[in-house]
């Protein structure tokens, strides 16, 4: 496994060179980082040149990297992540894009390098807010009928903005703002020391 | 002369579900008809959208894990075995063998789990009622395991971030004698449940063989079934891939293409089995490649007993930053009392940094994808589900086949909503 991660490595850096903008490679997984120009021709040569042969996207997520600064992103907020799988080469790697903009973060459509990004776009645009470009179908896929705000963003609380009851005299299903209290038990904590075997 | 109007006939709309017994759960779709012919499928879905991932962020890595099982809630443990894998890539611990050959026998077991209840329900979809019986009565003994394992018959949470939650026990519960069975009928019920779970395990595997012939000698030659499923829903190789395919809806296209070959976990690469494809990818090849696969996983089952048997040793790792130190050490050592107060607490916390682990799971390829940022809860867990793909590539399956026809492609795909939507 190890020599194929340094045969992977190399063919991706003689081939792209100055376009990554960061490599990473750990426990057995390479990371990329993409520039938003040219990224669908880079994915198109990913997918289509023999020595990467990425014909199969396995999945496409949305990250809110808002409380979460790292330096491979450059202060920006939204990303895009993309896992590719060759089944020739029995390779796998990561993607990764940044949007310029965070108030409105824009990507362009991978419908047409792999088909079944049309989905997983739908679904992060659905729950990050993030605009695909060209897409097709840019609806909303996991959250109902009507639903405002996208509700996977770090600044969405998570029980949520509005609670839904049956009104009696009005006869129907009405919406309100949430009446709870969000209740968090264990505190999210980063610990520099102690961290596992530390 | 003769002149004949034909009258202009407009495609139209018609709504399928959310509550229709082929739906599989609450799946909408809208579809558009020219007469009996399907133009255009639309899925709405989202009707089940738990917010899974958004859930998990708020949780402690070891709170997330029943979770899990809710996600794919026909089979189980698979869905927790890619979570715990992911977190232990992230940790870099090691999980004893005897973990890892547990796991792959209930890996197995849920696998079986699976594709009796995938058999049942296509075959109630498409208009044979008996199979759906028989793969429930097969189904009891295996939630029977699982309750032996791990005290619940569904949603277990037995795979830790380590190994696994306990050994396997050495008695199986028993049905007690009630006002409604005498003694002797107890007795019979009772008789494969005197020994431990593995002599239970190993007395279904030596039925299970002659279980599937019984369904094959009801479905494979039977011509309703044949003239339901053959050449509905063929889905080249090529596209297969392209349209995200994975598991037995990649294979019954003829790729050759398992995760448990390909890039063996745990103890699959000293395991003989063989990995069944189909030719024609259609329904009725996803149908004798599913098939192929529980005999394949029966086999599985047996070697991971013969092994289990004579290579007792722990279960879950003792590294105790990560795994709960054992009861009695917990009474009376000052360190793991600490060590336990802060995992059920606190929890563990996992360095900075990102993985992706997937496992053959009976529908394809899981994966969980998790950031951390070194706190005690991920930044973020993104699922990949395997169904999520199969059903956005219905609209293309469909096109052009006859309403009746999508209830099947529905039944050949395997859809659970839970972890569709999430």
């Amino acid at each position: 496994m190890t020599q194929s991660i340094k045969k992977q490595t190399q063919s991706l850096k003689s081939f792209f060179k100055k376009k990554i903008l960061s490599f990473d490679e750990d426990k057995g997984e390479i990371t990329i980082t993409f520039d938003q120009k040219n990224i669908i021709e880079s994915l198109k040569s990913l997918r289509d040149r023999s020595e990467f042969d990425f014909k199969q996207l396995i999945d496409l997520c949305g990250v809110d990297y808002q409380d979460f600064k790292t330096a491979a992103q450059d202060e920006k907020r939204f990303c895009v992540v993309y896992h590719l799988l060759s089944l020739r080469n029995n390779q796998r790697l990561r993607v990764k894009v940044f949007a310029d903009d965070d108030e409105f973060p824009i990507f362009p459509t991978m419908t047409e390098v792999w088909p079944n990004a049309d989905w997983y776009e739908r679904e992060a645009f659905d729950l990050f807010g993030l605009m695909f470009i060209d897409h097709p179908d840019l609806r909303r896929l996991l959250t109902d009928y009507g639903f405002v705000g996208h509700p996977f963003r770090k600044d969405f609380p998570m029980i949520g903005k509005v609670e839904v009851r049956y009104d009696p005299t009005l006869k129907r299903v009405i919406y309100e703002p949430v009446s709870i209290d969000e209740r968090n038990n264990v505190p999210r904590l980063i610990r520099d020391e102690g961290i596992h075997r530390g | 002369m003769r002149v004949f109007i034909v009258a202009e006939i407009k495609n139209y709309t018609m709504n399928f579900g959310p509550q229709h017994p082929a739906a599989h759960g609450v799946l909408r779709l809208v579809l558009e008809m020219d007469g009996e012919v399907i133009q255009r499928v639309d899925p709405h879905i989202g009707l089940l959208h738990r917010a899974t991932e958004k859930l998990a962020e708020n949780r402690t890595y070891l709170q997330s894990v029943p979770y899990m099982d809710r996600l794919d809630y026909v089979s189980m443990m698979m869905n927790e075995h890619a979570y715990v894998m992911t977190i232990e890539k992230l940790l870099q611990i090691k999980v004893p063998i005897r973990a890892q050959y547990i796991r792959v026998l209930f890996d197995e077991i849920t696998r079986i789990l699976n594709h009796l209840l995938w058999l049942g329900a296509h075959a109630l979809d498409v208009g044979a009622m008996t199979v759906f019986l028989y793969a429930f009565r097969e189904r009891e003994d295996l939630f029977d395991c699982y309750e032996a394992v791990s005290g619940a018959r569904m949603h277990a949470a037995y795979y830790r971030p380590g190994g696994v939650y306990r050994d396997l026990p050495s008695s199986m519960p028993q049905f007690q004698p009630s006002k409604k069975q005498s003694s002797s009928e107890i007795n019979k019920l009772n008789k494969n449940r005197t020994g431990s779970l593995l002599d239970f395990i190993e007395d279904f595997a030596k039925r299970f063989p002659t279980y599937v012939d019984e369904y094959e000698t009801l479905l494979t030659d039977n011509r309703i079934w044949k003239q339901r499923t053959v050449g509905i829903g063929v889905v080249d190789p090529d596209r297969a891939v392209a349209l995200g395919m994975t598991g037995p809806m990649l294979r019954g296209s003829g790729v050759e293409w398992d995760l448990r070959k390909k890039q063996p976990y745990e103890t699959y690469s000293e395991l003989d089995f063989k990995i069944p494809i189909g030719k024609e990818g259609d329904c009725y090849d996803r149908y004798l490649v599913r098939m192929e696969e529980m005999r394949e996983s029966n086999k599985i089952i047996k070697q991971c007993i013969d092994w289990l048997r004579e290579n007792p040793g722990p279960v879950i790792s003792n590294d105790n930053k990560v795994t709960p130190p054992s009861r009695s050490e917990m009474k009376e050592d000052m360190e793991s009392m600490i060590h336990h107060f802060k995992l059920f607490t606190e929890g563990f916390h996992i360095p900075k940094g990102e993985a992706y682990a997937a496992v053959e799971h009976p529908k394809g390829e899981f994966g969980t994808y998790i950031i951390s940022d070194g706190a005690n809860k991920p930044y973020r867990l993104k699922i990949r589900a395997p169904g999520f793909p199969h059903l956005a590539a219905i609209n293309e399956m469909t096109k052009g086949h006859m309403l009746s026809d999508l209830v099947a492609i529905i039944g050949t795909q395997d859809i659970v909503f839970g972890e569709i939507d999430r």
